[in-house]
């Protein structure tokens, strides 16, 4: 494609290494002044290295970038603003105390001639963009107190008041509820129509055929291909963003729930600043049964967790695994009781980085015969075991059985954490955010086996805040907001809108924006 | 050059390369005061090496030092930078000094008393840290440090009472002499035993002229068993775990609490078992008022670093430092260089090994212009 | 995490580097103190006055640079270097376990004498003497029992009570509220002569003025402590004195900084300390250790015995006294106190130097 003024931004043959790994190797890029463009990719793929040094964050080792036609050159992300790049990380940066207004005039205020930040001034320009694009959003208020999607407005509110024409959105959907999605994707038509330009990076098929008008696929730091993605089905995009064909929805039979094996009864956990998280919840889940819990990030998932775990302390209620009431003992003694939990951080939770395979594979099992014996590890029966759990569940690279953990992609890394806590014949398995991270054909590999051990007559409390996993794979959907079961249907009860307003805090009937 | 890269990754070699920077800036300053470098180095080694005793005493300077290192190295294998060795070995020799002075019993028990007193003592001042850390979440550099000059003045007034102090002098009196554990310390300066020395000129020398004692075999064990412990044992597995995750250790059951104390305890004790082997095994087996710290602990901080807190490793920084710290006189009476010149050197090591990310920095480079022309 | 560790690494690295190099004053006087020696002997060399006759000395742990007395046996022997082309050299130590292998290393440099400073180094001084029979031993500020000592050791004492009787007569002539201090060191029989000389001097000086002055006399238990120095001397100016003399090494550096704080007056010791507050040092009680290193080496090189036995100096011999210019000293104390000085050499006056002595002294 020809240089021109017509795209906002091009980049051609744009490379960039970190060390030994190639993350983008020769990528073109062509965005059409006022439209909504997505980068379709895995994890890893290389889609936000590559908005990164549109952003001036990382530096390209070769290739270059033009705006409007123009070649230009972006050493840091201030340059980018001046450009009018702007961007929208996954993890907000704001400051939680301050007003909405003060984080969007933080770091370029309006002063008068004495120095002196000019609020009133400040304040027209911000309504203003308030009113243009129609943010419902109260200029007052703090942002500790206002939802996720109302900051990741406020976030976009910030780009636009420091005049940006070109926005990225890094997975913006992550966070938010379905209702809040459509109304993001309202907010993105709207900008377009003003003359904006959106580049959206993600990886969710759905969301793109519904926001984008053109979709560059990348694969392993390749362009794959741009597709219109109104014209081409969701397998399609999934297969070109994998290089295999995938299936997207889970293959399994009805449930056959047995009896009660994990009963949670008015759970009260304090979060770390204190305050109430988990209030008065009670759940129950069964024999070879999947209880996925859905709800946005932050309504006491966490804490729930850390609570069966031993890792907090219940304030009030009761968790009973077998009969056994095991709360605000110890971690060891959950572990003991059968609960086995793939955590939601494997990297800061699940796996020691630094430790080998093998020791990762045993880390809950280092002081049972037959790895170790008075107090001596026995290396042999540490080797004998890992081997076939890395053959049976298909660990690789194959012989990685001394390798550290942090040598393996983030698939083996589950596969590696799934391996060792299914093998620990648990009665209840929690899997939190199992596939976070993880490329499509790894989702399709966890979903199936969860299925299986569901299916050998295991309990499974599945939490997750990616609604559609919750949806496909739970028996029992339950969903949590503020801390407290707002609702459970059985599989099929009930459609996406309902679970997503009950995630965003609604009644059945009711909306609360 | 992949195989270059591959070397210049080796935490042994950016230890050697921090070492040969060290004698280059160490020359370099030694040539702009005036000396010639060639000189001094050539004062230092002779003073390491020149005779057999000169060895017999770099490897007695070296043994408290290794066991420091290993103290600090035990304590980082678990995250807990122990920065109290120092109080750690001030608050044992203490103990042990104390002791060995009030108690006479027979060397069989003497020694094993004394010993296990310091292993005591140690691990007491280091458990504290570890109690403080595990049960309220105070930092160990904090406590650490304030235990440092708690035992420093503790043992300057222990040193001052008129029941230990020995009159005009600045320390106490020497512990019993069935509390020394120097290679056959009575017999050698028997009839029988200088006539037998007098025969073998250097083993004379060495057995007379220096405290040549039993605290490198010590020390050389302590190396072995903590290998052991840290690699081979349930203890070891969870500790390690502890110092590479804690959050992850803790998730699956370990006692964090517990193997934080237990580290710091075990750390404390090395340290405590420097102190028993310094003042059992050499002159003059007795404290005195100190100064300013005698870095006995802090010099292990730097042995442990430049180890890259290998248990082996400490043995070979250990000896090496304690060349060093004897070898470096040898440059101050033979061509009149100050002590000083050896602190840079030293210093300078250090240094490099903190920057030793920069020598990974330079292998990543070579290893990726050896891919770019692939 | 673990760069923040590295950090931390470096940063105590570097606290244990400089609290290696804390003991010696500054690494600059080091190495130009070093760099004379290595001058004064390439020039021995060079104007033929060499001799075969070569000296040593081991520091104890305050270092070479400890503004005292090492200072001062130091710069004896390189006087010694430039009057007779001896060789010279020293080594330092760190701690108390360096003095043996310190001897041992001296020993092996075939020096005709070594010189151990302080009596810290007594014990190891004596075993290096009974190991090395060939060798002269001298230690300063120690003294064997006659019958017993080896007979290639010296041992080098100070009549110290004498210049400290001087300062003390002074600080009597000059104290406006009748009190004055002494801050020792630890508590030791070198000490004492300090003590005792300067209470002596104080009570003479009363009896001149026909009043009462009260000594109040505390110890900082260090030679090196100048926190702590400094702490009791500043208590002693609150309480009231207004002079406070000290013979506390390091230590006393403190009492010198609070005199300078309380803009009171302070004694130093050793050497003329005035350097360190010109406008609140008094006079200082000199004790020239470099003086009688010097004179004993050349007793040495001169082939006189001087083993087995323990040299003392004194006012007469000139190895202690008060510096010539006292500018915070009124001319008239400063006579009236050479007149002292005249009458302690002609053997008028015998300042005590110990509890015992003292008691005798009062009672006269």
């Amino acid at each position: 494609m020809e240089i021109s003024d017509a795209y906002a931004v091009q980049m051609r043959g744009i490379t960039k290494t970190f060390g030994s790994f190639r993350a983008l190797d020769h990528v073109d890029l062509d965005v059409k002044k006022g439209t909504i463009h997505a980068l379709l990719g895995e994890n890893g793929a290389g889609k936000s290295t590559l908005m990164n040094i549109l952003y001036g964050f990382y530096k390209a080792d070769g290739g270059d970038i033009y705006l409007n036609g123009r070649k230009v050159r972006i050493k840091d992300p201030n340059t980018a603003i001046k450009h009018g790049i702007g961007m929208v990380h996954q993890h907000f940066m704001l400051v939680e105390n301050f007003t909405v207004m003060q984080n969007v005039i933080l770091g370029s205020e309006v002063t008068n001639h004495l120095g002196v930040i000019d609020n009133k001034k400040a304040r027209e320009k911000v309504m203003g963009i308030v009113e243009q694009y129609g943010f419902s959003v109260d200029p007052d208020a703090k942002i500790e107190d206002i939802s996720v999607g109302m900051q990741q407005r406020v976030e976009i509110l910030k780009a636009l008041y420091r005049g940006v024409d070109i926005l990225i959105l890094d997975e913006p959907t992550a966070v938010l509820t379905p209702q809040e999605i459509e109304d993001l994707i309202g907010i993105m038509h709207n900008l377009v129509k003003n003359g904006k330009t959106i580049i959206l990076i993600t990886h969710k098929l759905k969301e793109i055929r519904q926001s984008s008008d053109v979709c560059t696929i990348i694969r392993r730091g390749k362009l794959i291909d741009t597709v219109n993605p109104q014209k081409v089905d969701e397998e399609t995009l999934a297969e070109k963003m994998v290089g295999h064909s995938v299936k997207l929805i889970v293959d399994k039979t009805p449930a056959q729930p047995g009896e009660t094996v994990f009963e949670i009864d008015n759970l009260s956990v304090k979060d770390r600043r204190g305050l109430e998280a988990v209030k008065g919840l009670s759940l129950k889940v069964h024999k070879g049964e999947i209880l996925g819990i859905a709800g946005v990030d932050g309504n006491g998932q966490e804490e729930l967790v850390e609570a069966v775990m031993c890792l907090a302390k219940a304030e009030n209620g009761t968790i009973k695994i077998n009969g056994n009431e095991i709360q605000n003992t110890t971690p060891a003694n959950a572990v003991k009781n059968k609960i086995s939990t793939i955590p939601e951080d494997r990297q800061r939770r699940g796996l020691v980085m630094n430790f080998s395979c093998e020791q990762n594979m045993i880390l809950e099992k280092y002081n049972q015969p037959p790895f170790s014996k008075k107090g001596i590890l026995r290396n042999g029966e540490v080797r004998k075991y890992t081997s076939e759990l890395i053959a049976d569940y298909d660990i690789r690279p194959s012989g990685c059985e001394a390798m550290p953990a942090r040598g393996l992609s983030g698939g083996n890394q589950q596969k590696l954490i799934i391996s060792r806590e299914i093998s620990n014949d648990p009665d209840l398995l929690i899997a939190v955010q199992p596939t976070r991270g993880l490329d499509v054909g790894a989702i399709e590999y966890v979903h199936k086996m969860l299925v299986r051990e569901r299916d050998k007559g295991k309990a499974i409390l599945l939490i997750s805040l990616e609604l559609d996993e919750v949806m496909s794979l739970s028996d029992t959907i339950a969903v949590i907001y503020g801390g407290k079961i707002a609702g459970t249907f059985k599989q099929g009860q009930a459609d996406e809108k309902t679970i997503g307003l009950l995630m965003a805090g609604g009644g059945q009937n009711a909306v609360n924006s | 050059m992949q195989l270059t890269a591959k070397i210049l990754k080796k935490p042994i070699t950016s230890a050697l390369i921090s070492v040969v920077f060290g004698f280059l800036v160490a020359a370099v300053v030694l040539s702009a005061a005036g000396y010639n470098p060639w000189q001094a180095f050539g004062a230092l080694f002779s003073g390491m090496f020149a005779k057999p005793k000169y060895f017999s005493n770099v490897i007695i300077k070296a043994t408290p030092i290794i066991l420091t290192g290993l103290s600090v190295a035990f304590a980082f294998k678990t995250s807990l930078f122990n920065i109290g060795a120092e109080g750690q070995y001030i608050f044992a020799a203490m103990v042990v000094t104390l002791l060995g002075m009030k108690l006479n019993m027979p060397a069989v028990l003497q020694i094993p008393v004394l010993v296990l007193a310091g292993v005591a003592a140690g691990g007491i001042w280091g458990g504290i840290v570890g109690i403080l850390k595990a049960k309220y979440g105070i930092h160990e550099v904090i406590t650490s440090i304030m235990l440092n000059w708690i035992a420093l003045y503790l043992s300057n007034y222990v040193v001052n009472l008129q029941a230990f102090h020995q009159p005009n002098s600045t320390g106490t009196y020497p512990i019993n002499t069935s509390g020394y554990v120097m290679l056959l310390p009575t017999w050698k300066y028997s009839d029988s035993g200088k006539a037998f020395l007098k025969r073998i000129p250097w083993l004379k020398e060495v057995m007379l002229k220096t405290d040549v004692n039993f605290g490198i075999l010590v020390a050389v064990l302590m190396a072995v068993l903590m290998w052991f412990v840290l690699y081979r044992t349930t203890k070891g597995f969870e500790m390690r775990a502890v110092g590479l995750n804690r959050d992850a250790a803790e998730f699956v059951g370990i006692n964090v609490n517990r193997s934080l104390l237990e580290s710091m305890v075990i750390s404390g004790a090395l340290s405590g078992l420097a102190a028993a082997m310094s003042v059992m095994g050499m002159a003059p087996h007795n404290i005195s008022t100190l100064a300013a710290f005698e870095n006995n602990g802090f010099n292990g901080l730097s042995v442990a670093f430049i180890a890259g807190g290998s248990p082996v490793g400490c043995i070979f920084a250990g000896l090496l430092f304690g060349g060093f710290l004897y070898g470096g006189k040898n440059v101050q009476s033979e061509i009149g260089a100050p002590s000083e010149i050896i602190d840079i050197m030293i210093g300078t090591i250090v240094f490099f090994v903190a920057l030793s990310t920069v020598i990974s920095k330079i292998a990543d480079r070579l290893a990726k212009g050896d891919a770019s022309h692939a | 995490m673990k760069k923040i560790v590295a950090i931390i690494l470096a940063l105590g690295m570097m606290a244990s580097v400089t609290a290696c190099s804390s003991g010696s004053s500054s690494s600059s006087q080091a190495s130009s103190a070093a760099a004379s020696s290595e001058e004064a002997s390439s020039e021995a060399s060079g104007e033929g006055k060499s001799s075969d006759f070569k000296a040593a000395m081991v520091t104890d742990t305050g270092g070479v640079n400890d503004q005292s007395f090492n200072q001062s046996s130091w710069e004896g022997l390189q006087s010694l270097n430039k009057d007779t082309g001896a060789k010279v050299s020293y080594l330092e130590s760190k701690q108390a376990a360096d003095y043996a292998t310190n001897l041992d290393k001296l020993a092996d440099d075939d020096n005709d004498i070594i010189w151990g400073i302080g009596y810290a180094m007594a014990g190891a001084i004596g075993n290096a003497a009974k190991q090395n029979p060939d060798i002269s031993y001298a230690i300063v500020d120690n003294e064997y029992d006659e019958k017993t000592m080896p007979s290639n050791v010296t041992g080098v004492m100070f009549r110290a009570q004498e210049s400290s009787f001087l300062v003390g007569y002074i600080a009597g002539k000059t104290t406006k509220t009748n009190k004055v201090g002494f801050v020792g060191g630890q508590t030791s029989a070198i000490i004492d002569q300090f003590q005792y000389g300067y209470q002596a001097g104080v009570d003479y000086a009363a009896k001149e003025l026909n009043k009462t002055i009260s000594v109040s006399s505390q110890y900082a238990e260090s030679f090196s402590d100048s926190a702590k120095g400094k702490a009791i001397a500043s208590k002693m100016f609150s309480d009231g004195c207004d002079i406070v003399f000290h013979a506390a090494g390091g230590a006393g550096v403190g009492v010198i900084q609070a005199a300078k704080e309380a803009d009171k007056y302070a004694i130093g010791v050793d050497r003329d300390q005035s350097y360190l507050a010109p406008e609140n040092v008094l006079t200082s009680a000199l004790k020239l250790a470099g003086q009688a290193v010097e004179q004993v080496s050349k007793d040495a090189i001169a082939g006189k015995d001087i083993g087995g036995k323990t040299y003392t100096f004194g006012l007469k011999e000139g190895a202690v006294g008060i510096p010539e210019d006292n500018k915070n000293l009124s001319k008239s104390v400063y006579e009236d106190a050479m007149k002292i000085q005249k009458q302690i050499i002609e053997g008028t006056i015998v300042p005590p130097y110990d509890k015992t002595t003292y008691a005798e002294f009062s009672k006269k």
